[in-house]
């Protein structure tokens, strides 16, 4: 593992941040499974060394962009469990009192400025987040994480160039894990991902995404750099979901086999890693993870019970929040 | 009161907004030095800067998100999109991510943007810059929708909309630059949703938007002196929407016909005249007439072209007939 100058503490908080979205995953597929989650999600386990990796060089007022495989993020970046089951769930108390959903959680108050289900969709926000921390004289850092099916789309090109024009203080985090829906990496991107930034000027890294800190002594270089106006920079994670591109996503042999899966999960895990490396270390004690595990396994089963309970909105809702200061949208043109 | 010409009632209304907040920047292709083609941001960047009337590269989708963006994180971007047709290529950020953004983080997150385009065909551009695409933007919810009809209205709902903190997009009809209207020295606002009477009448109705505000005007003249005395009432917003003064006035007058220049199918004058049929109905004394432009894509020829827009003439005639009780759309 790369080693960083971070002490105990940060490990520590890096260790827990990762089992807490392997676990919130965990039950989410649950809830899928057991018909109790309305529609469907997109796992982030197996990703959670680039969340965390990269969440933990940010400060709470630094942004961040998300995507319809976000939960990952969304717990990285600082978001409570409760609050985020309830909005899985379609519920009142979910951070967009159960409009988003899934696919479209944020969780404005530590940055996030939401998952978004357009592949690519939240390019232009990322770097205009980045444009308003310079135009406004702020020094937040703002991270654009997005897929390797998203370097297809037009806009990111686009942002880019302005991105780089402008020095702006955003980081492009492609999670590269392969695949775009069924289809590999290599059937959809030609030539080289970094590359393509590198085309603007953009200064790009290629990382290992399954070494949190790796990752995250990467992610603290360049986000001290962009605060400075050095930026914007590209980074590519080499990571792997391990499950289906979705919950419903079951029968995958079509497009990879289960014995690239093992591999990915037996060998580079990103948490078993990391856990044998602060064993190794002297840092913490199997027994110490074994109880944080322990009381993250019991966090969710609270958050989940909590939110399976919890009220839906009231029906009246269903026309708020559509425009800011008109209070119900459909009682605005009746004459 | 002094005249002044709509391109500078819109450069003086974003001066104003400019001066009184600082979170306000101009985004767009040729927007500083060049003052846009049309003139209309002349001397901007040398009172603001570069950082706050910023040119871009000519990636429309690019910029638009980039203000979303912006919007979202406390800046107030108003976003200068060259040709109103040039919409299509901005579709998912305006209308997935900008128009959504409030209600799908239930009311957390905001995004108080400006997309200041234009609408309008007989400039002799042919069909790819001259539409008039309002109806697109104002089937979304979430965006709200400004037609000014002079330069009067356009300094007024601009610096409304700059103040708004929601979307907002303000089409301004391309054809009117260079028209003068009164427009008093001393600062306004136009409220969104109130439509304005700019012309009495009891026997019939003229709802139009944008220039056909004037086209309108012009029939209704011609109606006087036939001894037809018609009302015409600018809307001024399609979203929010005065339904109250449009069906108020359907009431009293009993036949409305509805004027627009955006493609008559599936469009504002359907909408429109729908929601008259829905809440004026036993006060109508004829089908309430719709008068877009003709569905086919704008023509070069001006042979052509002239042909495909209302004219005071068309209206004029269609009010005589719905006047006289002849069924106009006996199909
Ligand atoms: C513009 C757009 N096109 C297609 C889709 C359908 N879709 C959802 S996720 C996805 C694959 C995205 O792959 P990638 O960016 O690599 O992210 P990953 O799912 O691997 O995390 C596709 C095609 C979409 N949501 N948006
Ligand atoms: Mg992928």
């Amino acid at each position: 593992m790369a080693k960083s100058k971070t002490n105990t503490e940060d490990y520590l908080t890096m260790y827990r941040q990762m089992v807490r979205i392997r676990t919130f995953e965990d039950n989410a597929n649950q809830l899928y499974l057991s018909a109790k989650m309305p529609g469907l999600t997109h796992m982030y386990s197996g990703e959670e060394a680039v969340a965390v990796g990269i969440c933990e060089a940010l400060r709470v007022t630094d942004k961040i962009t998300s995507t319809h495989r976000g939960h990952g993020h969304c717990v990285a970046k600082g978001a409570e469990f409760k609050e985020m089951f309830c909005e899985l769930l379609g519920k009142e108390e979910g951070y967009c009192r159960g409009k988003g959903g899934s696919m479209h959680i944020a969780d404005q108050s530590n940055g996030n400025l939401g998952a978004n289900a357009i592949v690519g969709g939240s390019m232009g926000i990322a770097t205009g987040a980045a444009f308003s921390a310079k135009l406004l004289g702020k020094d937040d850092v703002t991270v654009c994480f997005f897929g390797d099916g998203a370097t297809a789309q037009g806009l990111m090109y686009e942002v880019m160039n302005m991105a780089a024009l402008w020095n702006l203080p955003v980081i492009y985090a492609c999670e590269n894990n392969g695949y775009s829906e069924y289809t590999r990496t290599d059937e959809i991107a030609a030539g080289s991902i970094t590359a393509r930034a590198e085309a603007f000027g953009i200064e790009a890294h290629q990382v290992d995404g399954q070494d949190v800190l790796a990752v995250n002594a990467l992610t603290q270089k360049l986000v001290d750099r962009a605060r400075k106006g050095e930026g914007p920079f590209f980074m590519e994670l080499m990571t792997y979901r391990y499950h289906g591109h979705h919950v419903g996503d079951i029968n995958r042999e079509y497009y990879r086999s289960k014995e690239e899966e093992k591999d990915w999960k037996e060998n580079r895990d990103p948490i078993i890693r990391f856990r044998s490396w602060l064993v190794e270390e002297g840092i913490a004690s199997e027994e110490d993870l074994d109880a944080m595990n322990a009381e993250i396994k019991q966090d969710a089963a609270d958050a989940v019970e909590y939110a399976l309970n919890a009220k839906y909105p009231d029906v009246s809702e269903v026309d708020m929040h559509v425009y800011t200061d008109i209070e119900h949208a459909l009682a605005r043109d009746t004459a | 009161m002094r005249n002044i010409t709509l391109s500078q009632a819109v450069n003086e209304a974003l001066a104003e907004e400019m001066r009184r907040d600082e979170t306000v920047f101009i985004i767009g292709e040729d927007v500083a030095e060049a003052g846009t083609p049309f003139k209309v941001l002349s001397g901007l960047v040398e009172e603001f800067g570069t950082a706050r009337v910023v040119d871009t590269p000519i990636a429309e989708p690019g910029f638009m998100g980039l203000a979303v963006g912006a919007a979202m994180t406390g800046s107030r971007p108003v976003v200068d999109l060259m040709f109103g047709d040039f919409i299509y290529l901005i579709m998912d950020q305006l209308c997935n991510q900008a128009a959504k953004t409030h209600y799908m983080s239930g009311g957390k997150l905001s995004v108080p943007l400006v997309l200041r385009t234009n609408l309008g065909a007989t400039r002799r551009s042919a069909a790819q810059h001259s539409q008039s695409l309002h109806a697109l933007v104002a089937h979304i919810p979430g965006l709200k929708v400004a037609l000014p009809s002079s330069a009067y209205e356009a300094k007024g709902l601009m610096k409304t909309a700059i103040r708004d903190n929601n979307p907002v997009v303000i089409f301004e009809d391309k054809l009117m630059y260079n028209d003068k209207a009164p427009v008093p020295e001393e600062e306004y606002l136009i409220p969104f949703g109130e439509a304005n009477i700019k012309r009495e009448g009891t026997d019939i109705t003229l709802i139009g938007t944008s220039s056909m505000v004037q086209v309108c005007e012009k029939a209704a003249e011609m109606l006087a002196a036939e001894g037809i005395s018609a009302e015409v009432i600018d809307p001024r917003t399609i979203v929010p929407l005065d339904e109250k003064t449009l069906i108020e006035s359907a009431k009293k007058t009993s036949r409305v016909i509805v004027v627009d220049e955006g493609h008559q199918s599936f469009g504002i004058t359907g909408e429109i005249a729908g929601r008259i049929n829905e809440k004026a109905f036993y006060h109508l004394d004829a089908p309430v007439l719709r008068m877009g432009a003709m569905d086919v894509p704008v023509p070069f020829s001006p042979a052509l072209e002239d042909i495909t827009v209302p004219t005071p003439e068309a209206v004029a005639e269609n009010a005589r007939k719905l006047m006289s009780g002849e069924m106009i759309h006996a199909a």
